[in-house]
């Protein structure tokens, strides 16, 4: 192991010197927090909404075809008991939940003001805030027509109230700052063990250190322990950051948080070496490192969108992800406050994964070097 | 005579359906310096590889340092040092980082390393300048830095690929004087290169060809090809009309340019420097001068390509 640690030094000191990859490692997590931040908005139409009508009465009807028909809203479910609710928003399938309830119709006949609930997932949290907009709108516009068949009645008959699950405050950084960690992860690890790797192939410097009585396991470890540690900073400096800048909540534990952190971070960083005994250029292995690693996680993990609503095939893709079932635990532990149990499928499949991935790239490894 | 360091029986590694080293053998002595020329792509690289531990032979068998380097590439490496074709330093990396980094693989600590380190320092010609970047050094202290990072263990066997490309004379013959001296202390030496200047320090010379061994010997015996076939230096205006004029006489067996002079090779020595001159002037050219000259390694090495190609 003290070979390892003699790489593992070399190593550091060489990062240190790279502007380049610091500047990987270290700006663009920046920059994407401030970009996505502040800066980046949706635009949305169709949300899939969930109703669960108590009152069944011609008013209630009213109500729920105006939500369909302002165009913003989708109906994809009639429910009964509000733990469909639960079951549809956890599995992505629904993002909004209109509860009216009993005696809706009577009390608006009679003048009585009554109040309706509409749910919302507030994990992304610009969508949230626009839908809970079109929410509040078609409530006041269906209040209105019922204050002027009642004149002098002073308080909105029918009021609005929301309830935002996952991010009761609507913050976009708790929607943002899983996405960017698996996004850190995935270019630090990936992209720098990687291109660090095959850099001493093209420079000759690999058939040196082969020459060096050192084993693929120490070289290994001792390669890749300085972008773990690296990585790990920069995603741990994103929280500290996204603490301070946006109110970042850590609801469950920072063992399990870092616990999530460094299983993923160890597949990312096999990845990257597996990746680098396949490639024989940097450019060839910046370009795998960029189609295998880096356009999933932004694309396929939930990240940008939202994995229900992507077509079946890539729906299945999704399942060899590792972003995924990283964005899970991260939005569980952060977010939910989820526990070990809450999660523990999702730290499986990154175990797996990282794995899988560290035994072909030592696989590979071996028989370069045999 | 001691066990030889290097034993090669046979020797030979394709790449699919070439043939990169075809059937080589030899034996290299110990404290030896062992030479290896040939054209680019010759195979001379990829033979030290094998020696090295560093690629499988196809077939045939090498014993380096009295190891089976087929069976056991670990072992091998303990005992060899190698400093590879392409630069083999850290060069985002102080003088000193590197020293460090290499000690650290091979396993130096405490005394001996700080020893090693200072030997490598000092032969390198880089003491005070521990700290500076690897980068910003000139090319030939750098090689001589590489030369100390490969042999911080002090390996009883060194492989040298091309270790003196694109260095200037001064630095390169500063750099053989550290062979030279290795060598003087017991160390075995094989080292390739393209420059035949170098290749006279050497005690004996391997010529490959295409992935075959050419010639074996020292520069003396190598030269004994030409026995027999003397060589006529002529100097002309134009070497070219020379060279064509020479082609062209039935006593030239072939001619070969060096410089502003041309070489021509002679089937006997009943042709003086004197009958030549008068048949270029029949030719109508006025050479400058015409004499005799002892072949150099370059008359060999030409002499060996053109036949093994042929
Ligand atoms: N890994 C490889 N795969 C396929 N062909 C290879 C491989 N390594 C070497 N070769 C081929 O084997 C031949 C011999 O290469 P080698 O590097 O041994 O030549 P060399 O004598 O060292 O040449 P140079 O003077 O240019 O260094 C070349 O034609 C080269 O293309
Ligand atoms: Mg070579």
């Amino acid at each position: 192991m003290r070979k390892a640690l003699a790489v593992g030094i070399k190593e550091f000191r060489q990062i240190r010197r790279d502007r380049r990859t610091l500047m990987i490692l270290l700006f663009i997590p920046v920059f994407f927090l401030l970009l996505y931040g502040y800066a980046l908005n949706f635009d949305i139409k169709h949300v899939k909404l969930a109703v669960e009508d108590r009152d069944l009465s011609p008013e209630s009807r009213r109500l729920v075809s105006a939500f369909v028909n302002s165009g913003y809203f989708d109906q994809v479910a009639s429910v009964t008991i509000e733990q469909e609710i639960v079951d549809l928003m956890d599995r992505d399938h629904i993002r909004a939940a209109l509860i009216i309830p009993r005696g809706l119709g009577r009390d608006v006949r009679r003048g009585v003001p009554v109040s309706v609930e509409v749910i919302i997932n507030g994990e992304n949290a610009n969508t949230a805030t626009t839908v809970m907009g079109y929410a509040s709108a078609v409530i006041t516009t269906e209040s209105a027509r019922y204050q002027m068949a009642a004149p002098g009645s002073p308080a909105p008959f029918v009021q609005l109230e929301p309830r935002v699950w996952y991010n009761p405050d609507l913050r976009s950084s708790l929607f943002l700052v899983p996405g960017l960690l698996a996004y850190i992860g995935m270019i630090t690890a990936v992209v720098s063990t990687a291109l660090a790797v095959v850099r001493e192939k093209e420079r000759g410097t690999m058939e040196q250190v082969r020459m060096a009585p050192i084993g693929t396991l120490p070289f290994i470890v001792g390669k890749s322990l300085p972008y773990f540690v690296v990585s790990m900073t920069a995603a741990v400096g994103v929280v500290l950051a996204s603490m301070v800048l946006f109110d970042l909540p850590v609801r469950g534990s920072w063992w399990l948080l870092l616990l999530a952190m460094g299983l993923y971070l160890f597949g990312a960083l096999a990845m990257g070496l597996f990746i680098s005994t396949v490639a024989e250029s940097q450019q060839v292995a910046f370009q795998i490192a960029l189609l295998s690693s880096f356009l999933p996680t932004m694309m396929l993990s939930g990240f940008i969108f939202p994995i229900a609503s992507m077509p079946t095939v890539l729906q299945i893709v999704t399942y060899v992800v590792p972003a995924r079932y990283f964005l899970v635990a991260l939005r569980g532990v952060l977010l939910k406050g989820s526990g070990f149990l809450a999660v523990a499928d999702s730290l499986a499949a990154l175990m797996l994964f990282a794995v899988i991935v560290t035994s072909l790239a030592t696989i590979r490894l071996r028989r370069e070097w045999a | 005579m001691t066990t030889p360091a290097i034993t090669v029986t046979h020797l030979t590694r394709r790449f699919g359906d070439f043939v990169a080293v075809d059937d080589v053998s030899f034996d290299v002595q110990q404290g030896e310096i062992f030479g290896f020329l040939g054209a680019n792509g010759a195979g001379k690289s990829t033979t030290i590889r094998m020696l090295c531990g560093l690629l499988r032979p196809t077939s045939g068998t090498a014993t380096v340092g009295g190891v089976d380097v087929g069976r056991d590439p670990e072992a091998v490496k303990l005992r060899i040092g190698y400093m590879s074709q392409k630069f083999s330093l850290y060069e985002a990396l102080t003088v000193d980082q590197n020293i460090r980094f290499f000690g650290g693989v091979y396993g130096l600590e405490g005394e001996r390393f700080a020893r090693r380190r200072a030997f490598a320092l000092d032969m390198a010609g880089l003491v005070g300048r521990e700290k500076s970047l690897t980068r910003e050094l000139a090319g030939g202290w750098r090689q001589r830095l590489a030369l100390g990072c490969a042999i911080l263990h002090e390996p009883p066997i060194v492989f040298l690929d091309e270790p003196t490309g694109g260095v200037d004379p001064v630095s390169r013959r500063q750099f053989w004087r550290l062979i030279d001296h290795l060598s003087q202390q017991g160390t075995t030496v094989l080292v390739t290169t393209h420059y035949l200047d170098e290749a006279e320090h050497c005690h004996r010379i391997a010529v490959m060809n295409a992935g075959k061994l050419a010639a074996l010997g020292t520069t003396r015996e190598l030269k004994q090809v030409f026995e027999g076939r003397p060589i006529m230096e002529v100097q002309a205006p134009s070497a070219v009309v020379a060279m064509r004029a020479l082609d062209a006489m039935p006593e030239v067996e072939k001619t070969s340019l060096f410089g502003t002079a041309v070489h021509a090779v002679l089937r006997s020595h009943q042709t003086t420097a004197e009958r030549v001159t008068r048949q270029l002037l029949t030719a109508g050219v006025v050479a400058t001068s015409v004499m005799p000259v002892e072949p150099s390694l370059e008359d060999v090495f030409l002499d060996l390509v053109e036949r093994t190609s042929a």
